[in-house]
Parts: structure tokens; C-alpha cells; sequence
């Protein structure tokens, strides 16, 4: 009897897929008015994990929500990886969490893969061999928009973002590859909710386009009064104002506008069909990007858990760098600094005979786009 | 002319503020309760106005949904919660409503999900009118009526009618009122109702071009909290004064500011303080005001 058992378990030993079970922490925000961001992205992480059947078994996914504050995600992170002992940590939306969570989890050998917030400090000179951006870098969507508004040929154009460092890094990211004269340069405050003066003075200014960057509830806000205004400057942005969580209750003042993004629902690959498909059948609606983000986080986990074990860190984290998943994005791969490189798209809201209104590729704004701060990584 | 459009502008967002702090000067200056709530109440209006216009797709049958529904939950809040604290310190009850909020906001958060809702003006007010060359969205102007109706109505309530009288009444001296043989109790519950309507009226109204999401009283909330202070709490006059005062010094602080700035300064520069300098205006105006008038511009309470 005893003579099966060390058989057996050596034979478990000796098996060379037979890894440990992994242990997955997910901090989102499931609470309050950002709830909707962090439900996508658990749902596409959840999403991924359930098709994968039997390859997920021995991946245990605990999920927290942080309430969008700082201070909680701080403490579950503490929980998580005292307590619970977390292998992996997931999910942070926002990046002030983000920079609350990841440099303190990194430094205590738990990895943290990023399924949306990616500020520039964890990107360039804070960079770690543990943390994974598997969205893109915080600016890449807003470069695509100023890309894509040179190669429309604008030339004159007012820019506006809330004023807190996001939005000035959103106006950086645009400026860098927008050609054009900047009329104006407006900053909103955050949470504004009326936004006449800033529309007065768009309506003022005359100029080729606007790009703008609201995100959340601040760009219903915008759009609907902004359509309602008369004013007709055309209109681009990143994705954040025009994702599948904000569509819906922003209605047709979104319709026809621009926006940018590394992912878009009728983007034409195997994985994301199924990954369109299977959503839709799950939970009844179309997926954002933050799920799709959460899907691709997923799969990434499950493609470096079926060729390395956890427990031979350098194993694991060359598998994950090798990113080896089949991603719903058709191509993706890590630069130096664990930072994606991907295409990024100009898309177009369209309205589908069923009445839902949804993203249209129109045409690529970017090729094989990394970030700006990767060579100031030398982790 | 971009000139008179900001002022028009800061008119518009002056008499949206005033239908929130309407409701909270009336509960804040009778009842002498810190009701932190009252954002809560203009989303349950909003959620309201935007589900019952969903479901029978008039906009109008959803106005008075939100009228209805955030007056009910007013009183039901105040008959369940508030009732107990009249007689306790502020801090408790800032303590009670901060959890009404939490409760608010989650429950509905359970009842309609994690998404904003979808509520749009109808077709009669989502055009523009022209005035004299300027022109205008006809809903930016419709804010500024009801703003003028509503205020006209409370005037009219609190001067002209016996309740109206009760509740002066009740400010001055809310034992003597119950000696006299008013029953302050439900009087109590008529104010707070009748202020949790206006809250979600103003939700169902500013909605409409706002998002509809978990969450969305907070920012307003805090704001209707300086109009009252600025304008002296318990007033309605004041409200009115203080909403306009606020409205203006933002809205005309975010369009002049930066150019105002940059004359004096290189532009980037000018820019970015203007930025801060125009996101702490009220705050300023509000601390002026206080120093000129302790109990604010149309305040009688030490």
C-alpha cells in the first residue's frame, strides 16, 4: 500500500504537465459608479477560465472588489497575498489603485498581470520582471487618436481632458503624434457634469475637429450635451467614451463618432469570434475592451501554465513573456518592457438592425505600436 | 456674444444647482438636519425618470415617475431613519445618511446593474433655438424656466399658504408649533418628501443630459451644500442667490479664466493655473462670503 502511494506520487512528480495548483487574485471594482468596468473585466477574465475546462482546474480565481479607493485595494492586496497566498494578482482597473497595489505586490515575488490600468511610472523607470501589461500602455489609445486625426488631415484642433494626471497624460499622448496646430487646450474638472461653457467655447473656436478624453460617466455627459448643442465639429477619442458599458445610455449622440482602440468587437479573428459569441451567450450583452482584456488576461495565464510551473519563477515568467495565448486581438506580443506591442484601431459607432450600438472597425491607426517609455525600463 | 452665451450658461447651470439645494435648504433650515442623502434621492429620480421612459417611452410620464418615486423614498426614509434623529447631533446623522447613500447606491446597483441607464430628452426639447444670432439648446433654456417656476412655487408656499406658514412656524420654534396642536410629526415628513421631490425632479431634468449611473448625486451634492451655505441655510431666497452666485463664478471662471491668464502669463502655464484656479473659484467665493457674512447672504441663524 504504502510501496503504491510513493509510486503514485512520484509518478505525479515526474509528470511534466502536472503543475501546482495556481492560486489568482482579482482586485476590480465591483461597487459605486465605476462598478461596470470592473463587472467587464471579471467576466471576461471568468469567461476564459470557463472554456478552458479542464486546463483550468487547477487555477483557483479569488475575486475582491476594491470600491474604486486606493486604501481597500492596498489592504485585499495585503489579505491576498499574506493570507490567501495569491500566486498572481489581476484585475485593477484604475491607475491610481494600480500605483497604490503593483510596485508593493511585485516586490513581495507575486506577479501582477495588468488587465487595464497601465501608468507611465510602471512602464519606464519603475518597470518590474513581475508586472504584465496585458492592455496597452496608459497613452497608446491616445497616440491612435492623434495618429489618426494627422492622417485625417486635421489641422487645427481643440483638445480637452479632465484635469488630474490622466488627462494630461492623454493630451501628451495625442500631442505626440498629432501634427497639427492645437487651438486650444481645454481641461475640465473631474466629475464635471455640465459642460456648456466648454462647448461655447468649441463652438468658438472653429476648428477642424475636437479630440477629447472623458472617460465614465463625464463623457455621457459631454456627448449628450454636446449633440444637443448644434455645435457639428466632428468628434474623435479613445475608447473609454465609447466602450460597450458607456454605448448603451449614451444613445445616438455617440453615433458616427471616432474612436480609438486595440480591440474591437467584429475584429476579424477565430478567438475573438468565439470569445463575441460566447459572452454574448453567457451574460446577454456585447463585450467592452475591458473584457476583452480580461479574456486575453486569462488565456494568457492558462497558456504559461500549461508549458512552465509556477514554482520555477524564471520558467513561469518567461512563458508569460512569451505570450503564447491565442488573443482576441489577432496579434500580440511584449516589448522589453512587458508592455504590449499591438495594432491599434480607428473605429467607428454604428448602430446594428437589432438597435444596439456597437464598434465598427473603419481602419488601422497604428502598427505594431509600443510605448514611449520603454527604453527607460532596465529592470 | 461667446460672452452673453456664458452668462447664459452660468444662469442655466446657477438654476440646475438651485433645484437640488432647494430641497436641502427646506430640510437643512426647518428640520435642522444634515441630510447627506439628498444625492441619493436625485438618482433614485433620475433611475426612475429613465426606467419608466424606457418602459412607456414618454419622457413626461417619466418626470412624474421621478417626482413620484424620490418622494416616496423621502418618506419612507424619513418615517424608517430620520425620525430618530432630530434630537441627536449632527455627526450622528451625517454618520446615518452616509449610510443611507451606501444603501442607496448599492440597492440600486442590484435593481438595475452595474451599466448607466439610457435616458434621453424627448424631441421637443433636444433642438436649439436661435436668439438673435446666438444659438441655443432649447433644453439649456427649458432649465432656466423651471429653475424661475419652481422658485416662484416655494416662494408661493412658504408666503402664501398655511403649510407654508407651519413650516416658518416649525423653524422658529418646533415646540411651541406641537403645543399649539400641529402635528409636527407629519409635518416633518410632508418637508421631507416634499424636498426628496424636487431632488428627484432635478435628477429626472439634469439626467437627461448627464449620465444616468450609481453614484451620479454625489458631485452635485456637494456643491448644493456650498450654494446653501453661501446663501444662508434655511433660505430659499437665499438658495436661489447662492445657485446663481455659484453658477456664474464657475461657469464664467472655466470660459475666461484662461485667456483672462494668458495675457498675464506664456500659455501653457496659463492653462494649467487657470485649470486649478477655475476648479477652486466657488470654493473661494464661498469662504469670501462667509467672511463678509458669517451666516451667509440671506441668513438669520448664528
Amino acid at each position: 500500500m504504502r510501496y503504491t502511494l510513493t509510486l503514485a506520487m512520484a509518478a505525479l512528480l515526474a509528470a511534466p504537465a502536472m503543475a501546482d495548483p495556481i492560486k489568482v487574485g482579482m482586485i476590480t471594482t465591483l461597487s459605486g459608479g465605476g462598478a461596470g468596468l470592473g463587472v467587464d473585466t471579471r467576466d471576461g477574465f471568468d469567461l476564459a477560465m470557463k472554456l478552458a475546462g479542464d486546463a483550468a482546474v487547477d487555477i483557483t480565481v479569488i475575486t475582491e472588489d476594491d470600491q474604486q479607493k486606493p486604501d481597500v485595494a492596498v489592504q485585499i492586496a495585503d489579505r491576498m497575498i499574506q493570507s490567501e497566498e495569491v500566486d498572481i494578482l489581476t484585475g485593477i482597473v484604475w491607475s491610481n489603485l494600480a500605483m497604490a497595489v503593483v510596485p508593493a505586490a511585485v516586490q513581495q515575488g507575486k506577479f501582477y498581470l495588468s488587465t487595464n490600468a497601465a501608468p507611465s511610472a510602471l512602464a519606464g523607470a519603475q518597470c518590474h520582471e513581475d508586472y504584465f501589461s496585458l492592455s496597452y500602455q496608459n497613452d497608446n489609445f491616445h497616440e491612435a487618436a492623434g495618429q489618426a486625426a494627422t492622417d485625417a488631415g486635421y489641422e487645427n484642433m481643440v483638445i480637452m481632458a479632465p484635469n488630474y494626471p490622466a488627462g494630461k497624460d492623454a493630451l501628451t499622448g495625442f500631442k505626440r503624434f498629432y501634427e497639427g496646430e492645437v487651438a486650444s487646450e481645454i481641461f475640465t474638472q473631474v466629475g464635471q457634469t455640465d459642460y456648456a461653457a466648454e462647448i461655447a467655447q468649441i463652438r468658438d473656436a472653429d476648428a477642424d475637429a475636437v479630440f477629447f478624453f472623458l472617460p465614465g460617466g463625464m463623457g455621457i455627459s459631454f456627448l449628450k450635451q454636446y449633440s444637443g448643442s448644434g455645435v457639428t465639429t466632428p468628434l474623435i477619442g479613445p475608447a473609454f467614451s465609447f466602450s460597450q458599458d458607456i454605448l448603451p445610455a449614451a444613445g445616438d449622440a455617440a453615433l458616427g463618432i471616432r474612436n480609438t482602440a486595440s480591440w474591437s468587437p467584429d475584429l476579424d479573428n477565430e478567438a475573438n469570434k468565439t470569445f463575441v459569441d460566447a459572452f454574448k451567450a453567457e451574460y446577454g450583452r456585447l463585450p467592452s475592451v475591458y473584457a476583452a482584456q480580461g479574456y486575453d488576461t486569462a488565456n494568457l495565464i492558462l497558456s504559461a501554465v500549461a508549458t512552465a510551473d509556477i514554482a520555477d519563477r524564471d520558467a513561469f515568467r518567461d512563458a508569460l513573456m512569451a505570450a503564447d495565448f491565442p488573443t482576441v486581438r489577432g496579434k500580440f506580443r511584449f516589448g522589453p518592457n512587458r508592455h504590449p506591442i499591438q495594432d491599434l484601431y480607428l473605429r467607428e459607432v454604428v448602430r446594428l438592425d437589432d438597435g444596439t450600438l456597437t464598434n465598427r472597425i473603419v481602419d488601422t491607426a497604428m502598427t505594431d505600436r509600443g510605448d514611449a517609455y520603454a527604453a527607460d525600463c532596465t529592470n | 456674444m461667446l460672452i452673453f452665451e456664458q452668462f447664459l450658461n452660468g444662469l442655466q447651470y446657477g438654476m440646475t444647482l438651485f433645484l437640488m439645494a432647494a430641497g436641502l435648504t427646506l430640510v437643512f433650515g426647518v428640520m435642522g438636519l444634515i441630510n447627506l442623502a439628498h444625492g441619493s434621492l436625485y438618482m433614485i429620480g433620475a433611475f426612475a425618470c429613465a426606467a419608466v421612459a424606457q418602459a412607456t417611452g414618454s419622457f413626461w410620464l417619466g418626470v412624474g415617475a421621478s417626482l413620484a418615486a424620490a418622494a416616496a423614498a423621502g418618506a419612507l426614509i424619513e418615517l424608517a431613519v430620520i425620525r430618530r434623529l432630530y434630537h441627536r447631533d449632527h455627526l450622528d446623522q451625517v454618520l446615518a445618511t452616509f449610510a443611507l447613500i451606501l444603501i442607496a447606491s448599492e440597492g440600486t446597483r442590484w435593481v438595475f446593474g452595474s451599466f448607466p441607464l439610457y435616458l434621453s430628452l424627448p424631441p421637443s426639447l433636444s433642438g436649439t433655438v436661435s436668439l438673435g444670432g446666438l444659438v441655443y439648446p432649447s433644453f439649456r433654456l427649458a432649465v432656466i424656466g423651471l429653475g424661475l417656476a419652481i422658485a416662484v412655487f416655494l416662494f408661493w408656499l412658504m408666503r402664501g399658504t398655511r403649510l407654508g406658514i407651519r413650516i416658518r412656524a416649525g423653524e422658529a420654534d418646533r415646540e411651541m408649533i406641537g403645543a399649539l396642536g400641529v402635528d409636527i410629526r407629519s409635518l416633518y415628513t410632508v418637508v421631507f418628501a416634499l424636498g426628496a421631490g424636487l431632488a428627484g425632479l432635478a435628477g429626472a431634468l439634469v439626467g437627461a443630459v448627464q449620465s444616468v449611473q450609481v453614484g451620479m448625486g454625489e458631485p452635485v451634492l456637494i456643491l448644493a451644500f456650498v450654494v446653501i451655505v453661501i446663501g444662508g441655510i434655511g433660505s430659499i431666497g437665499g438658495a436661489l442667490a447662492g445657485a446663481l452666485l455659484v453658477g456664474m463664478t464657475d461657469t464664467l471662471g472655466r470660459a475666461l479664466l484662461p485667456a483672462a491668464l494668458a495675457t498675464i502669463m506664456p500659455q501653457a502655464s496659463a492653462t494649467a493655473v487657470a485649470a486649478s484656479l477655475a476648479s477652486m473659484l466657488v470654493y473661494i467665493l464661498m469662504a469670501a462670503v462667509l467672511v463678509w457674512r458669517p451666516t451667509g447672504l440671506f441668513g438669520v441663524r448664528g
